[in-house]
Formats: structure tokens, sequence, C-alpha cells
């Protein structure tokens, strides 16, 4: 671990914008992580928004057609890679040490600057609306509609430049992470008692590790063909744009379950506590985790079902996708098993966790039923696959994440979040959820494709696309509810104990919320359930020595200043090559001082 | 363990709620059956072969979410909180556990066998009498030829009913896709691959079809329309399209061809003229089109003037740019282009 000085108890200095922009703690990065997120998924949202209000009617006149494929590209980028990832992220930073029993991550300074070059990502691809317009050629880019020829504008290159920063932060997150769960846990916590929520993650983590280097290519090359006139994809030279889907979607399945994974974790953790009973079968759940992701590498051309793949392709690629509802179900039953015979306590967290399991299994429902080619003829590309799509990221991920949330919110703060309105926001999102996008499997079936900025009337299509509008209004009225309730709870007192729900994973174990160090003692494990099992054998709290030197990593400014070098990096290659020259002396000079910097 | 008559009469209860929720979807899911686009009519054989498939599907999707929302809900609903009641601490149950592991295994496999038949029935080679057609996709229409008949047109394909179409798909530009629900399912057009589809509809009428694949500005104004006919209508069809153009009758309509040859010609092709561009729809029969536009608008006089006038501001992004015609101009262009038949 990287150590430091720091003694304890620590003189807690002020906190100021430099302790933010200089921290090294996992917490402070967790929180930096949602709150970012937490913000670019309103964006995406108001975008969604515009959407649904151009679609309310027939020929809709709220934006015109480019504006609209640049709000329907922007609402997907946003969504996956701002928002649900980050969100994803900062549960993961905030909970991986202390559920584990560490004090840190194990590289605290990478972890840092994965934070501050995601923001900067983030802040390019967002930035696209200003300069020169946002990427309007859909989240998956297909080439050759991708190319410089049919897409002159620079939104592609803001889309590629930006993924290939985004990228880069995952990627260093999730070395950084994997690393940590192998080798930095709490005595006596082995895999096999590492909580689901962090099984999860991990799974997550080496999706990323294995998906982002294919997608990197893949975005080179697309750089490559857009300013450099090389022919990767473009046909009329010989190139292949079917090349750009295999590759696309190689990264871009695994990516999917990048973002539920998370979700799946999180109910994991939420639907035993609030049960009082053990996780249902937790060992087949672990292994249902990893199944699914080593499937999710054997699946990807189910979204190429259309393209003429060929008759051994597809029935090749029908069997390893339906393959993945079975530890899918096998999740689903057990947490139902988790469920059956406990003592339901229903809060907020509890209401999302379990509405988790209805909705998340519709969307699996209506993804088997497309994983069959000939029904995918008719499904591919139209709302219904909106609509699945939105059960599984919106009723399973976003769900997923208001629940850990509304689980996690006591220990992050101190305080929490008021039940009265948290179950207002529950109602409201999820009976809006349900009224926006249920009316668009009918949609799909009446034949309504998908990324159209217009229809016409009498085709069937009015009712429920006026129903879906008024849904997504009543999804935006729960947020602004959610917001309330978080700005209100924030200036209420800190009361929450160490662990007010009884909880049994080892982040309970300390103060809420927890002090910088993380752990007076690191705790020692026992049992999978680590905090029931001391408490049902009577085994008190180890009381901290009153003399205590805990070496905690020093704050850096490295990790910014590399982050601001490589955003600088992509904003010249989008503008003038100088800024560029620029941001590789700034990553070069910080990766010089941040290898000599004292770290004791 | 004996369930109470408590959690049996809830257990009931959640039943009655998720199957009453499952009616009302299943009326609404039903009616889509009726809509002009919908996929759930098929009227050829194709079609019904996907759609035997997808009502399998769709029964076994219904009972297995109505069996995960009845237990999920009344689990809910049966184990909330009571005073005194301490839950046992079950870790799992390995009988049961492989039992639930067997369900899905059961339901995929009952999904994917019948798929992979109609897999291999629907993707192999269409019959040899099969009519060949080619289908062009465009930024944003559609070209259809007929190899050997002589024929080229746009955003309307003619078909003669129960003999078997061989569509071979090409692109000249992005990637679109062939779809017309009630006939059959996608097929995109690729630049570079040659796609195909055949189908055999067994119903005549028309029926609207779209570009199912995001392919810039204009994608959702990429439609178009399908006639199948009477064998005899189709051969008429056919004799009316492989004349070439009406020679223009009257001053009016002489002043357009006059335009129409020169202005135009680059572009667009009209057979017995000197018109003979490439880049946009075949004109020769435009006035027989019911659409003007890749069916964006009905074709009568009033569309195709205004059309003339400002092609960009009519159809966004559309390759047609705005020839800066003038009202009088657009005028004998009408009348050239409404007479020809
Ligand atoms: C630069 C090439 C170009 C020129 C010049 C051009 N057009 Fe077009 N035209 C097109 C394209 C491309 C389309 C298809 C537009 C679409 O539907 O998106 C089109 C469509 C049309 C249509 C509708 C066809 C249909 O099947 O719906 C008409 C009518 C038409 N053009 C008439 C004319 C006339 C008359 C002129 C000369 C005054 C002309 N065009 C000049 C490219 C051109
Ligand atoms: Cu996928
Ligand atoms: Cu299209």
């Amino acid at each position: 671990m990287a150590t430091a000085t720091g003694t304890l108890p620590q003189v807690q200095e002020e906190t100021t914008i430099w302790t933010w922009l200089t921290t090294v703690d996992h917490k402070k990065i967790g929180t930096m992580y949602g709150i970012s997120g937490f913000a670019f998924f309103l964006l995406a949202g108001l975008e969604a928004l515009i959407i649904r209000t151009q679609l309310a009617v027939p020929n809709g006149a709220v934006v015109d057609a480019d504006r609209y494929n640049q709000l329907f590209t922007m609402h997907a980028l946003t969504m996956i890679f701002l928002g649900i990832m980050p969100l994803g992220a900062a549960f993961f930073n905030y909970f991986l040490p202390l559920m584990i029993g560490a004090r840190d991550v194990a590289f605290p300074r990478l972890n840092a600057l994965s934070y501050w070059v995601f923001l900067g990502g983030a802040l390019l691809l967002t930035s696209s609306f200003i300069f020169g317009g946002a990427p309007d050629g859909g989240w998956f880019a297909y080439a050759p509609l991708s190319d410089e020829e049919f897409s002159p504008g620079a939104g592609l290159d803001f889309y590629a430049i930006g993924l290939l920063i985004l990228g880069t932060s995952s990627l260093m997150a999730s070395l950084n992470f994997a690393v940590t769960v192998f080798n930095m846990r709490a005595p006596g916590m082995s895999m096999m008692r590492l909580p689901v929520f962090i099984w999860m993650m991990l799974v997550v983590n080496f999706l990323l590790i294995l998906s982002l280097p294919v997608i990197t290519v893949a975005l080179v090359q697309l750089v490559f063909d857009r300013n450099f006139t090389t022919n990767f994809f473009t046909p009329a030279e010989g190139g292949d744009p079917i090349l750009w889907q295999h590759l696309f979607w190689v990264f871009a399945h695994p990516e999917v379950y990048v973002l539920i994974l998370p979700s799946m974790g999180i109910v994991s953790e939420v639907l035993p506590v609030f049960s009082r009973k053990p996780l249902f079968g937790y060992a087949a759940i672990v292994f249902a985790g990893v199944a699914i992701g080593v499937l999710g590498f054997a699946v990807w051309s189910h979204h190429m079902f259309t393209t003429g793949l060929g008759t051994v392709p597809q029935i090749v690629f029908t069997a390893s996708t339906m393959a993945i509802a079975v530890p899918t179900g096998i999740k689903i039953f057990n947490w139902m098993g988790t469920l059956y015979g406990g003592s339901i306590h229903f809060n907020t967290a509890m209401y999302f966790a379990v509405s988790f399991i209805a909705l998340f299994t519709i969307g699996g429902i209506s993804g088997v039923m497309h994983a069959s080619p000939p029904v995918d003829s008719q499904q591919q590309d139209t709302y219904f696959i909106v609509a699945h799509i939105h059960y599984v990221l919106f009723g399973g991920a976003i769900v997923g994440i208001f629940s850990g949330l509304y689980y996690w919110f006591p220990k992050m703060t101190g305080r929490f979040l008021d039940e009265r309105l948290g179950k207002i926001h529950f109602w409201l999102m999820f009976i809006g959820m349900n009224i926006t996008f249920f009316p668009m499997h009918f949609l799909g079936l009446s034949g309504m494709p998908r990324r159209i900025y217009t229809y016409d009337a009498d085709l069937g299509w009015e009712t429920w696309n006026m129903v879906a509008t008024i849904g997504s209004y009543m999804l935006a009225l729960s947020i602004i509810v959610f917001l309330v309730n978080f700005f209100w709870t924030m200036r209420k007192e800190p009361t929450a104990t160490d662990n007010p729900w009884d909880a049994p994973t080892l982040e309970w174990a300390t103060s809420s919320p927890p002090p910088e160090h993380d752990f007076d003692v690191i705790p020692e494990v026992r049992d999978r359930d680590p905090l029931w099992y001391d408490r049902d054998h009577g085994i008190e709290k180890v009381e901290p020595p009153s003399e205590m030197h805990i070496h905690l990593p020093p704050p850096s400014y490295f990790p910014l200043l590399i982050g601001l070098g490589v955003l600088l990096l992509g904003v010249g290659v989008l503008s003038h090559l100088a800024l560029t020259a620029l941001g590789v002396v700034i990553v070069i000079y910080s990766i010089w001082g941040w290898a000599l910097e004292p770290t004791e | 363990m004996r369930p109470s008559p408590r959690a049996i009469s809830l257990t009931v209860l959640s039943l009655a709620i998720v199957l009453i929720t499952t009616w009302l979807i299943w009326i609404a899911w039903d009616a889509t059956a009726s809509d002009p686009m919908t996929t759930l009519a098929p009227l050829s054989d194709n079609a019904d072969a996907v759609q035997g498939l997808y009502n399998f599907v769709t029964i076994l999707a219904g009972i297995v979410m109505v069996g995960v929302l009845t237990l999920t809900l009344a689990f809910a609903v049966i184990f909330r909180e009571r005073a005194g009641h301490e839950p046992q601490q079950i870790h799992g149950n390995s009988r049961l556990e492989v039992l639930w592991t067997l369900i899905p295994v059961a339901i995929v496999i009952a999904i994917a066998l019948p798929s992979f038949s109609v897999i291999i029935d629907t993707t192999g080679d269409a019959p040899d009498d099969a009519l060949e057609v080619v289908a062009t996709g465009n930024q944003w229409w559609f070209e259809f030829e007929y190899p050997g008949l002589d024929v080229t047109t746009a955003n309307e394909l003619h078909l003669p009913v129960d003999r078997a179409v061989n569509v071979e798909l090409r692109s000249e530009d992005v990637i679109h896709s062939f779809w017309v629900p009630q006939l059959s399912g996608k097929v995109d057009m690729v630049p570079g691959h040659e796609n195909r589809l055949w189908f055999t509809p067994h119903e005549t009428g028309m029926f609207l079809g779209q570009c199912a694949e995001f392919c810039g500005t204009s994608h959702a104004n990429m439609r178009f329309r399908v006639f199948v006919h009477a064998p005899e209508d189709f051969d008429a069809w056919v004799a009316s399209q492989a004349a070439d153009a009406e020679p223009a009758q009257g001053d009016l309509a002489l002043a357009g061809e006059k335009i129409a040859t020169t202005l135009c010609a680059a572009c667009h092709t009209i057979r017995g003229t000197n018109a003979v561009g490439q880049i946009g729809p075949d004109l020769t029969h435009i006035a027989s089109r019911t659409t003007l536009a890749s069916g964006m608008f009905e074709n009568n006089s009033e569309n195709m003037a205004a059309w003339l006038a400002n092609p960009p501001g009519e159809k966004p992004g559309s390759i047609m740019p705005n020839l800066n015609l003038n009202a009088e101009q657009i005028e004998q262009l009408v009348a050239y282009l409404q007479d020809l038949k």
C-alpha cells in the first residue's frame, strides 16, 4: 500500500477546494464520481425529455431532424458513459475498500487520475453541443455513415476522441480495482466471502479490461478513416463496414453487463439486509455473475442478426445468447429465494430492490424473445428494443442505483434520506417508468422504427407515444422529488450510527461517515456475513489503541495535472495540434513528477 | 413446511393482480395487429413462419412473466415484517437451485430449437422461379430494378401475388434496412455486401415499408410502399413501366420537358429523353406513383410544386438541392411530370 505520513488522531485540516482537487481518498473520489455521474444523468434525462416531447404527437416540431439525431445519440452516450458507469464507479470507489476491510484502493493516485481523465473526457464530449455540433450517428456510430464523407462535421470526432479518453479512464480504474480486490482484503476474507457487490464489480472490471482494447482499436481506426483517408471501414476502397460492427459490439455487448452487474450486486446486498436473512444461494449468484461475464463475450453478433450474417452464425449466436438466460434466471430465482421466509422491512431502498427483480425480469424476458433471429428480424431497430433496453437499464441499472443510494446514504453522509419523500420518489418512478416504457413494446409491434424524429398520423402510433411522453414527465417529477429529498436531508443533523440497518458487511463496522482512514482497526472476517457472525457470537468490536499511527497517502497535484494534459491532448486533436503538444508536455512533466513524488 | 391459509390467499391475490395486468397488456398488445405497419398480421409465407415462432415465444414469455411477478409480489406481501417473527437463517438449498437452473435451460431449449428451423427455412435460397428484384438504398430513398423486365422505379415496389420474390439488397452510400413488416422481417442493405431476402406474398394490397437502420438526417423520411397485385395486373403494370416516357403534350408541358431534360438531367433518368442521370429516382413514370420523396407526400401537383420549390425545406438533408426555380418553371415542370404516367 502506498504509505505516507499522517498520524492519528489527525488534525482535521480545513477542507477547501484544493482538498478535493488533490485528494487521493477513495471516498472523496467516489463522491466526486457520484456527483458528476448524477449531473450527467440529469443532462441525459433532459435530452430524453426533449426527445419525448418531440414524439408526443405526429409530425412534432420541437427540434429539427439534425438536432434530434444529436439528441438521441447524446442521450445514449451520456447515460451510458457519463451517467450509469460513473455512478457504478462511485459506489465501487466508495465502498470497495470499506467492504473488504482496507484503508484505500491499491493505487490511490491512479484512482484520482481515473476520475480526472473521466471528467475531462465527459466535458469534452458534452462540449460538442457548443463547438460544432454533437455526434449524430447513434452511439454505435455505424460505418460508413460515421465516415467523413457522410458525417463531415466535428461531431463524430468528438465521439471518437471523447470515448478514447473515457476508455483510458475506465481501463485505469478497472486495473486498480481488480488489483485491490485481489490483494487488499482484510484477514479472513477469502474470495468466497467477498460481498456479492464486490464480486459483480470484479466481473465488471474484467469485462472492461478485456473489451476496452477492442473499442480503442476501432476508435483509432475510425479517427484514421475520418482524418487520414485510411479505409478500414469504407467499402468504396475495399474496407468493410461490417468489421466496425463486430469490433463495436465485441465491446458494447459486454458494456451492457458493465451497466447492469453493479446493480445486480447492489440488490444482492440490499435484499438480505431488509429480509433479515442471508442471501439465498451465494455461490450460485456469484458463479452466475461470472458466467454472465464470460458468456457476454460470445454473443455480440446478436446485435447484427439483420446484417446478413448467414445461417450458421445466426444459429451459433442464438445459442450463446439464449445461454445467458440461464445464469440470469438463476440470479432472479435466488433473489426470490432470499425474500422467501424473510421478515421484510419495506423502506425505500427495499422498494427499489424488490421492484428491480420485477422490472429486470420483464427486460430479460423480452431479451430472450429477440434472441431468436426470426423474431428479431421483426423487432430489431423498433421501439420494442427501446422498451427492452429501458427495462434493463432503467428498470435494472438505475433502479438498482437508487436502491444503493437510499441504502448507503447514511454511511456516506451520516444522514438518512427522508422515507416519506423516498416513497413518493419510488412510486412516481415505478409508475412513470412503466407508463413510459411499457407502451414502447406496443409501438414496436405496430412497426414504429427507432431513431425517427417524426412519424405520420394514422399509423396507430399516436396514443402510445402520448402515453409514453406523459410517463417521461412523471419520471422527471420523481427525480425532482429525489433532489428535494437530497438537499433537505443534507441540511439535517447527522444521526446515523455505525450500523443502522443491522447489515452484515464490513462497511457498517466503522463510523457513518467513515473516518479518512476508514477503520481504526482493520476488522477480522470470520464469516461471509461478518457483522452478523460477530453479533450472533457476541464478538465485540476491537477497541482502537490509544496511540495510532496510520499511514495515509498524501494528496497529489499530479493526477489533476495529467488529467488536464490528457484533456488538452484531445482538444488539440479537435482544434489545433499546438494544444496537443502542450498536453503531451504536461503529461510527460506530470508523470515525471508523479514518479519522484515522495510518498513517505 | 405447509403453507398457511394466509400465505395461500395472499398468493392467490397476487396471481389475480398479475393476471389482470397481463390481460390488460394482452388487449393492447393484440390491438396492434390491426395497425398499418403491424408486425403481427403476416401476409407472406416468410412472415407466417416468423409469426408462428413469435406466437410460441410470446406465450412462453407471458408464462414466465406471470410466474416471476406473481411470486415476487406474493413473497413481498406474505413475508413483510411482523412483530416477533424471526426468519430462519437459510443460506440456500441445492435441490431447489438445481431445479431452477433447469427451468431456464428447458425454456431456452424450447425456444432455440424451433428458432433454428425457422432460420434454416428463411435464410435458404429462393425458389428458381422467383421474381428477381434489385432494391438499392440511397440517402433517403429506395430504387427498385427488375432485371430482364426493363423496369426501374423508386419508392414503390410492385409484386405479383403468390409468387416468390427474391430481393437483392444493395446500398449506394450508407447502411439502410429493407423492412415491410407484414411481408417479411428486415434485412440490411450494406454497401459492398450483397444481401438478399425472399418471401412469397399471399394477399393482394398495399403494404407500408420503412428503412429500419439509422442512415442519417432523413432516416425517418425513408419510407416506401409495396403493391401486391393479381398476376395479370402485375403484367399490365410491367408493360406500362417498361415503356419510354410519354412525349410532352401542350405548351406548358413542352416547356417543362425542356427544363427537365437540361436542369434535371444530371441526376434523373427520363427514359426516351436525354435525361440519363443516376443520382436521383427514375422519373420516367413518376406520375404513376402514389407518393413523392420516398413516401413523404401524396403525389399531386400541389405537393410536387412544393417539392420542386425547395427539396431540403420539404425533406431535411435532401440530396436534391434547391434549384431556385421560379414559379413559372415549376408550373411547367409539374405539368410535364404529372403527365408521365
Ligand atoms: C443534384 C441532383 C438532382 C438534381 C439536379 C435534381 N434532382 Fe430531383 N431528386 C434528386 C434526389 C437525390 C431525389 C430523391 C430525394 C429523396 O427522396 O430524398 C430527387 C427526387 C425528385 C423527385 C421525387 C421523386 C420520387 O420518386 O419521389 C422529383 C419529382 C424530382 N426529384 C424532380 C426533379 C426535377 C424536376 C429536377 C430539375 C428541375 C430535379 N429533380 C433535379 C436529385 C436531383
Ligand atoms: Cu448485446
Ligand atoms: Cu434509414
